[in-house]
């Protein structure tokens, strides 16, 4: 009997050192297998990026450096625009800082950056002889609240007297005869950022202590949909049947009342820079972010396209 | 016999190569958790005391006592957290050990074997669950159930929170509080029952006081399970800004969901601030582990010696 043990015992070690050293010899297999079928695509696919510089900027070999400041909203968008089109044009380097947009504007207005940032319009100060502004996305959030809240309509200032717990009870704005629950986003959100600023809830108090704070727009769809007193806002693609979009001060929250600007939660994303100082690395990442690619970006980030 | 002495002689000679392997695999396996530790500490604790130092630091008093949790105004207390995280871990501890040490006596000394082994699998199921399936049944469940009884008409609260921990605690302190029942000498029962004890007197006043540190054990490694729960209270806690809980209606903001839910797009000092919460979470784990290690080492040497 003891000896069987033994005997097992040997040839369980033999059978796990074969085992261990078969997944060392598998591992240098799978990842010969992975770098042979993967050369292909590498040489592959600069060629076709190659070809895609050509047809998109005519100035090939662009060079140089590009700074950007400004607004914090576009800060998704833009990085991931960024990033693809510093690989596409490997000499050219972007600095992108976000120090708000009236700061941005004002660097370009002194020419302390290529291009502004800015989330929301020139005020009329701004706009000087040689300033280009260019809209590259459209943000909008729609006010959620669950299907069966019979309200249709809300005012930004009853909004902000709602989120920062001045109106309590449904009543008040016309509604059922029951408390609000006010359902927020988490404090790095850029959805929140742009909700309290468009409604001016800082001017109001700022956010009601007490407001239920989820993650994400999809947690905030889940919460309004599951309680009848809840009101929340999303980006407008989060808005479906199991959560009901009021309109605005009168507006329907859609991509075209966004993007006319007659929406009060919406506001354009733009780029502001000095015409006649503009190098063609700035014209070309523009022209990148206006295109098809761009666009794609500006969507992934839950913007709305300009198109 | 001769024969086979000489034999294991040449088979021990014969495995030392590879014992002396294993002994180097071993060692580098428990190598791997101590170096993991280590790591963790440096890095929690570099990143997180960093705005605390230093040029524009934040003062750790206002931290450590603030009620309100606002990044965006520069405003980082984390105290109305750290009530929530402990009164939400009290709520399952209060409830869960109560019925998990029934629950784990009536396996151990009451129920029929047949019982048993519907009991047992479904308890083990319960452990294996991921985290993010029970918050989403506290979601779909148990906030709007709450929804109805609430006097504030939420469903997200310390008692949505206190019902999923109980629940996701029930399987440590079970397995652990069986294991240590049944590990109890036959011969304490016997002499019980001896003595004139009935069933019921036998578990109260000698299994369990016999089991006590291994259930002590348990309730530990539950403390350990609920205040570093994650994902499920997320889901259910209403994660306010600010505000100390007064009720089991109120919405409280767990440390751990704080981390949670910004870590994904913080940057600078609301980065470091959300490490600073770790730091914080980081030491109530250590505290906890370290008073009631000794304390179960206590009552360990007490039931010994009796």
């Amino acid at each position: 009997m003891m000896k069987l043990r033994k005997v097992l015992v040997a040839v369980l070690t033999i059978a796990m050192i074969a085992a261990l050293s078969g997944c060392g010899k598998q591992d240098n297999t799978t990842t010969d297998n992975e770098e042979t079928t993967s050369s292909p695509e590498a040489t592959a696919t600069p060629g076709t990026e190659e070809t895609a510089d050509t047809t998109e900027s005519p100035a090939q070999d662009l060079s140089g450096t590009i700074t950007i400041t400004g607004s914090t909203s576009v800060e998704k968008p833009l990085t991931a625009m960024i990033d693809e089109f510093m690989a596409l044009n490997p000499d050219v380097t972007i600095n992108y800082t976000g120090t708000g947009s009236s700061a941005g504007i004002a660097d370009t207005l002194a020419g302390a950056n290529d291009i502004g940032t800015s989330s929301r319009t020139l005020k009329s100060e701004e706009e000087v002889d040689g300033l280009k502004e260019v809209v590259f996305a459209y943000d909008g959030i729609a006010v959620a609240v669950n299907p069966a809240n019979p309200i249709t309509d809300i005012s930004t200032e009853d909004l902000a007297k709602i989120f920062s717990g001045q109106i309590t009870n449904w009543s008040e704005v016309g509604g059922n005869d029951a408390s609000i629950v006010v359902v927020s986003r988490e404090g790095a959100s850029g959805t929140r950022d742009a909700f309290e600023e468009l409604i001016k809830l800082e001017d109001a108090g700022g956010l009601l202590e007490d407001a239920t704070v989820v993650e994400g727009n999809g947690n905030v769809q889940t919460s309004v949909a599951g309680n009848e007193n809840a009101i929340g806002y999303v980006s407008f693609s989060f808005i479906d049947e199991t959560v009901k979009s009021i309109n605005v001060d009168g507006v329907e929250g859609t991509p075209e009342n966004a993007k006319s600007g007659v929406y009060p939660l919406s506001r354009p994303f733009l780029f502001v820079y000095m015409e006649d100082k503009a190098t063609p690395a700035v014209q070309a990442f523009i022209d990148f972010s206006l295109s098809e690619e761009g666009q794609g970006f500006v969507e992934e980030n839950g913007g709305i396209r300009i198109d | 016999m001769n024969n086979n002495a000489y034999k294991e002689n040449l088979i021990s000679r014969r495995k030392e190569y590879p014992e002396k392997v294993f002994k180097g695999i071993f060692l580098l396996s428990a190598l791997v958790s101590v170096l993991s530790v280590i790591a963790i500490i440096i890095f929690v604790f570099s990143k997180g005391l960093q705005p605390f130092f230093g040029e524009d630091a934040y003062s750790f008093l206002e931290f450590i006592t603030g009620l309100k949790w606002d990044p965006g105004n520069d405003v980082y207390g984390v105290f109305y957290m750290i009530v929530g995280s402990l009164l939400a871990t009290l709520g399952a501890i209060v409830l869960g050990v109560p019925i998990g040490l029934l629950t784990a006596v009536f396996i151990a000394e009451l129920a029929p074997k047949e019982l048993v082994a519907f009991i047992k699998p479904a308890i083990e199921l319960l452990a294996g669950i991921p985290s993010v399936i029970y918050g989403a049944f506290g979601l779909g469940v148990i906030v709007p159930i709450i929804n109805e009884i609430s006097p504030t008409g939420q469903g997200e609260s310390l008692l949505a929170v206190i019902c999923v921990l109980t629940i996701m605690v029930l399987p440590t302190i079970i397995s652990l509080s069986e294991a240590s029942i049944r590990a109890v000498p036959k011969s304490y029962r016997e002499a019980s029952l001896g003595l004139g004890a009935s069933k019921t007197q036998t578990i109260f006043k000698t299994v369990i006081p016999a089991a006590r540190s291994g259930i002590l054990t348990a309730t530990v490694l539950g403390i350990g399970r609920a205040i570093g729960e994650t994902m499920a209270v997320m889901m259910i806690a209403g994660n306010n800004i600010g505000g100390l809980p007064t009720s089991i209606w109120s919405k409280v903001r767990p440390l751990t969901t704080n981390i949670a839910m910004e870590m994904g797009y913080a940057s600078g000092r609301h980065q470091d601030m959300l490490f600073a919460t770790g730091v914080i979470l980081f030491l109530f784990i250590m505290v906890i582990n370290i008073t009631l290690t000794k304390l179960t080492g206590k009552l360990g040497d007490k039931g010994r010696s009796k």
